[in-house]
């Protein structure tokens, strides 16, 4: 890593973003080899994760391994999933929850219902989801990217209100006893203990990476990234825009019906309540936080929007200077500031993929700029230069 | 509770065994093992910060008060009462009994205290051998899931729901009813009980309802309205059903109004104005002593009053009698949970709120429920549904 | 079910209309900021929040001890109007200045203000909720809060079997009246010839000499002083307000400003009363619970046919 003139500045997030820069330089012209060893290490990583030893520092209040299955891993794993939709194709989706509840309800219904296996009730949520991916897309991805979320956001909510409204399934008493996945004799049990569901987390967190990444270097992946660039251009260019955004949307459905179904395996009961809009927003944060499009920065945001709420119900310090309030009170204050802080200052996100930064910097990346945008006497042109 | 736990850690160790990390939770297996046992945990689950801690502040203030006057009289094995603060959100409550259970290592809980939260995590008590006693969770779905470890001392929304119908079938004779709720699950299982039990009483129902953030009825004023009944039947929250109070007396309807323990707060009246408040009727599985109260209610009212700092308000009085039987419980010498479950299947004592004794399946043996006026802004006891007048 | 709805459809529109009203002015925020800045201000909601405590405060300060008539019924309402008005429309300038002029300033993306902005919603309801209200009212922030009546509940006349009372009248004149005088200033003034140049082109206009700066805080302020009144209103008719009031309400009125054609005055203002009426008399046939769901599916079946809302967007064209 060579020093690149970023010292004399007063912006402590930018000396972090050229460490950033550095590893990602050093990640690019890494052999084989070394990253295979990367990988392992982040899977060894992740399998001590809920060591307890561990968790006595990252969630004194509640049990870690618990709170690594939700809100962590689900988290993680929803926001793989949106950031197909939004980092990648750049369409803009304020109802994510929607596919998530799809899933969930899917497991809990037909597994309550008709005695399906769990597994065969996970798939069949899947394929729910994206089936009403494609029919919320099919209509409204010819939106300009404003509509589509406003549209996206009432899909989210219609999807809610109308299973509290239907008593088939649930209504606003929600479905109880959702079934655990069978157990594998001799080799795992799925009961009380959260470290089964920990680790079948983990798998399909990484065969979702996997598959997201196959995706990004394919065909698909080029056409995403020519579309959430310019998409009149990407049009001309002979792209069939339309049909690669609506396979965006199917598949992003798909990763978020995979978490739904995953989320009701492990939590017995589901409500209406579960999904609410708030939700989208917050899996929207982790994705715009951690670095939009980038796959290593999603998964690092949605672990800070889903791990930082929860430490802060137990920061002694903050005890005691609140005059013994209880810091759990303060939580979303908190993370509402750090939002509207982090954007001002590293807008790209914790870890930006290069190609979203140049995007950024051009003002094109998806949904473009604000208006009434014109450079003005402090335009940050640094960040720019010191990126090189 | 040896076997148990070497089952559970064989379990866990099975479970793990693929990975390197056998250590994932339920690690300090044992510590009290052998040795006279000198304090045992239990806990108090509920939403103690958040929204609806108005309804749970006071059920921990009253387990709170029977646990230090237990601990008080020097016993043999002392009670530590460990506060889980689940905001009544069930994600929270999951994660929180998991670590009651392998790290606290609790031999009992009082709550969940709301209904959703009992639902996420009755299935892990039972697993897990923990008996719960709830003192405000009233959904009746929920004594139905063939759980053996949960108890609740209040008289659930099947009980409610009737209660509140015949009480105004008794009080007002009508002829039509309009039963109204939001769309959460509370307000939408107690308007069912109470429109089911209307019909069978052969009153005509009428039925609405709407979203819980809604804050402009009139469209359910103008139904109401329309159909001119003659009592109105709400089943949902306070603040909600000053809302709709205000509205509705506002839209020119006059009919009777009612509700259910949900709205039993003084918010009422604030929400919906003194005047629209005026007269309205709701019952509560609850008995929430005033300062005019005689007997044992008074003892309570003044020993409440001094701990607490505050009237005892909603279920102060259950939550009291539930520490009290988990306190029976160890005074008899039962130490772990199974123990003590198998002694709550017998217990029985005259409580604070009413005589507890539970059935198999969990519920109170006795389901009274009480009905409370709005007279001159102020929510007053009328007394127990059978006995109650309605004045004006 | 046809009996039902005649029994109910003179009533329904009066309620839809006063409903339609509020929408219309908190949506005028949404598009006036949208047509400016392309950015959907999520935190608008809470500007309309602070302008329903505002107005709560206020009322609670003068505390009548009977509902007003005539002139003082007259100077009150004038009063909080303002008062909300002039308190939200600061707090939409501090907003703008605060969490959006940074972000302008670095050119970042639409999606990163809209991030900013959820931000921004979520920090403003929790500092009134833990702070704020219980400063003001010395009650817990998370509870409602009710304020005594100003305006008595009289029927003025009726239509059909619909009663039109005092405060049906108050809301829906004041709201027309603020809307006339908005149009006013957006389309006869200088000020508001230099919005509507910047929506068109913020390049071109700062050619022509407009400094961006000030046409945005303009357009807050504006847009802010709208939730104002908005809130001003709700406070009056509805008599509560709670720290998340905005929240559900602001998803509507930006569906309403959608609805009409973002970015277009008099479309925010058919949007919010078409969203209104068709909620209430939907609620007839399917029952109130189901008002979002009509709502949002009416948002998208006019989408679908018209994919830039029923009048059209720009707010450059107005007057069109």
């Amino acid at each position: 890593m060579k020093g690149n003139g970023v010292t004399g500045n007063a912006n402590p997030l930018r000396r972090v973003g050229a460490l950033v820069d550095g590893a990602r330089d050093w990640w690019e012209h890494a052999k084989v080899w070394q990253r295979y060893l990367v990988y392992l290490g982040a899977i060894v990583f992740a399998l001590i994760l809920p060591a307890p030893w561990i968790g006595t520092f990252m969630s004194p209040g509640s049990d870690w391994t618990t709170v690594l299955i939700y809100p962590i891993g689900t988290y993680i794993l929803l926001a793989v999933g949106l950031n197909v939709v939004v980092g990648q194709a750049g369409l803009l989706d304020l109802g994510f929850v929607a596919f998530f509840a799809i899933g969930g309800y899917s497991v809990a219904y037909f597994a309550t219902q008709y005695g399906w296996n769990y597994w065969a009730t996970v798939a069949f949520g899947i394929l729910l989801a994206a089936v009403s991916g494609v029919i919320l897309g099919a209509p409204t991805l010819r939106l300009r990217g404003d509509y589509l979320a406003i549209v996206t956001l009432g899909f989210g909510e219609i999807v809610r209100i109308t299973a509290n409204n239907t008593d088939e399934i649930g209504g606003a008493r929600g479905i109880t006893n959702v079934p655990h996945p069978p157990d594998i004799p001799g080799v795992v049990e799925f009961a009380l203990l959260p470290a089964p569901y920990y680790y079948l987390m983990l798998i399909a967190i990484i065969l979702v990476i996997i598959f997201s990444v196959r995706l990004q270097k394919s065909r698909v992946g080029r056409a995403w990234a020519a579309i959430r660039e310019d998409e009149d251009a990407a049009e001309l260019m002979g792209v069939p825009t339309f049909k690669f955004k609506l396979l965006a949307f199917a598949i992003g459905a798909m990763i978020g019906g995979l978490a739904g179904g995953m989320y009701a395996g492990k939590a017995v009961f589901i409500e209406p309540n579960t999904f609410p809009f708030i939700l989208s927003a917050t899996i929207l944060a982790a994705v715009v936080l951690g670095g939009s499009g980038n796959l290593p920065g999603v998964m690092l945001g949605a672990f800070v929007i889903a791990w930082l709420p929860e430490r802060f119900r137990e920061v002694e310090w903050l005890k005691t200077a609140l005059g013994g309030k209880d810091p759990a009170e303060f939580r979303i204050l908190l993370f509402g500031g750090v939002l509207v802080l982090m954007m001002a200052l590293r807008p790209e996100g914790l870890l930006p993929s290069r190609r979203r930064k140049a995007e950024l910097h051009e003002g094109t990346g998806g949904m473009g700029t604000m208006g009434a945008e014109v450079p003005g006497p402090d335009t940050d042109v640094t960040t720019t230069e010191a990126a090189k | 509770m040896s076997g148990a736990r070497l089952g559970r850690v064989l379990a866990l160790a099975a479970a793990s065994s693929l990975v390197l990390a056998a250590c994932a939770g339920g690690g300090g297996g044992g510590g009290d093992a052998g040795g006279e046992v000198t304090s045992v945990k239990i806990g108090f689950m509920g939403d103690l910060t958040g929204e609806n801690s108005a309804i749970v502040i006071p059920p921990r203030n009253g387990a709170k008060m029977a646990i230090d006057e237990y601990n008080a009289k020097s016993p043999k094995v002392k009670i530590e009462l460990v506060p889980y603060d689940s905001q009544g959100k069930p994600d929270q409550a999951t994660s929180l009994i998991t670590k009651a259970v392998t790290q606290d290592k609790i031999v009992g809980l009082i709550g969940p205290a709301f209904s959703g939260e009992s639902k996420a995590i009755g299935g892990q008590l039972e697993e897990s051998k923990l008996p719960s006693v709830s003192p405000s969770a009233t959904n009746p779905g929920l004594a139905q899931n063939g759980w053996t470890y949960w108890h609740r001392v209040v008289a659930n929304d099947d009980d409610q729901g009737p209660g509140i119908a015949e009480f105004l079938v008794k009080a007002k004779a009508p002829k039509k009813a309009f039963v109204l709720s939001d769309d959460q699950e509370y307000s939408v299982g107690l308007a069912d009980a109470v429109a089911k039990s209307f019909e069978s009483a052969g009153v005509t129902v009428e039925r609405d309802k709407f979203a819980k953030d809604a804050s402009d009825y009139s469209s359910t004023v103008t139904k109401v309205a329309a159909s001119k009944p003659d009592v109105i039947v709400f089943g949902g929250y306070y603040a909600q059903a000053g809302r709709l109070l205000k509205q509705l007396r506002d839209g020119g309807v006059t009919a009777t109004f009612a509700s259910g323990d949900g709205s039993l707060d003084q918010q009422l009246v604030t929400g919906a104005g003194a005047q629209a408040a005026e007269g309205a009727v709701l019952a509560c599985p609850c008995n929430i002593p005033s300062a005019d109260v005689t007997g044992p209610l008074k003892e309570f009212f003044d020993k409440y009053k001094a701990s607490a700092g505050a009237d005892p308000a909603i279920y102060a009085t259950e939550g009291y009698d539930a520490a009290t039987a988990f306190i029976k419980a160890v005074e008899a010498g039962n130490t772990t949970g199974e123990k003590i479950n198998e002694y709550l299947k017998t217990i029985s004592f005259e409580g604070v709120s009413k005589p507890i004794k539970f059935k198999a399946n969990g519920e109170p043996e006795n389901n009274a429920i009480f009905v409370y006026q709005v007279k001159g802004g102020v929510l007053k006891l009328l007394g127990p549904a059978e006995e109650a007048k309605l004045e004006g | 079910m046809l009996d039902d709805f005649l029994n109910q459809f003179l009533p329904s529109t009066v309620g839809g209309l006063v409903f339609g009203s509020i929408y219309a002015l908190i949506a005028l925020g949404y598009t006036m900021v949208y047509g400016v800045l392309r950015l959907i201000n999520f935190a608008h909601s809470e500007i309309f929040m602070i302008g329903t405590f505002t107005s709560l405060v206020v009322i609670t300060a003068i505390a009548p001890a009977s509902p007003l008539t005539g002139f003082a019924l007259f100077g009150v309402m004038l009063l909080i109007i303002l008062l909300s008005a002039a308190i939200s429309g600061g707090a939409a300038v501090l907003l703008e200045l605060v969490a959006y002029r940074p972000l302008r300033k670095k050119g970042a993306t639409r999606l990163t203000a809209l991030i900013s902005a959820i931000g921004a919603s979520l920090f403003l309801q929790e500092l009134f909720a833990l702070v704020i209200i219980p400063w003001l009212t010395g009650k817990p922030g998370r509870n409602q809060q009710s304020a005594p009546r100003i305006v008595d509940r009289d029927t003025v006349f009726s239509i059909g079997n619909a009663a039109i009372r005092t405060d049906h009248i108050i809301v829906i004149v004041a709201a027309v009246i603020m809307m006339i005088a908005l149009d006013r200033v957006v389309n006869r003034t200088k000020i508001g010839r230099g919005i509507r140049a910047t929506a068109q082109d913020p390049e071109a206009a700062v050619l022509m000499g407009v400094s961006i700066d000030n046409i945005v805080r303009v357009t807050f302020l504006l847009g802010g002083a709208m939730a104002g009144v908005a809130g001003a209103l709700y406070l009056m008719e509805f008599e509560n307000t709670v720290f998340n009031v905005g929240f559900v309400l602001g998803i509507k009125a930006f569906t309403a400003a959608v609805l009409g054609g973002i970015g277009n005055l008099r479309g925010a203002l058919l949007g919010g009363i078409v969203l209104g009426l068709i909620e209430n008399w939907g609620a007839i046939f399917l029952g109130s619970e189901w008002k979002d769901v009509i709502a949002f599916t009416v948002l998208v079946v006019v989408l679908m046919f018209r994919p830039t809302g029923i009048l059209g967007e720009s707010l450059q064209k107005a007057r069109a």
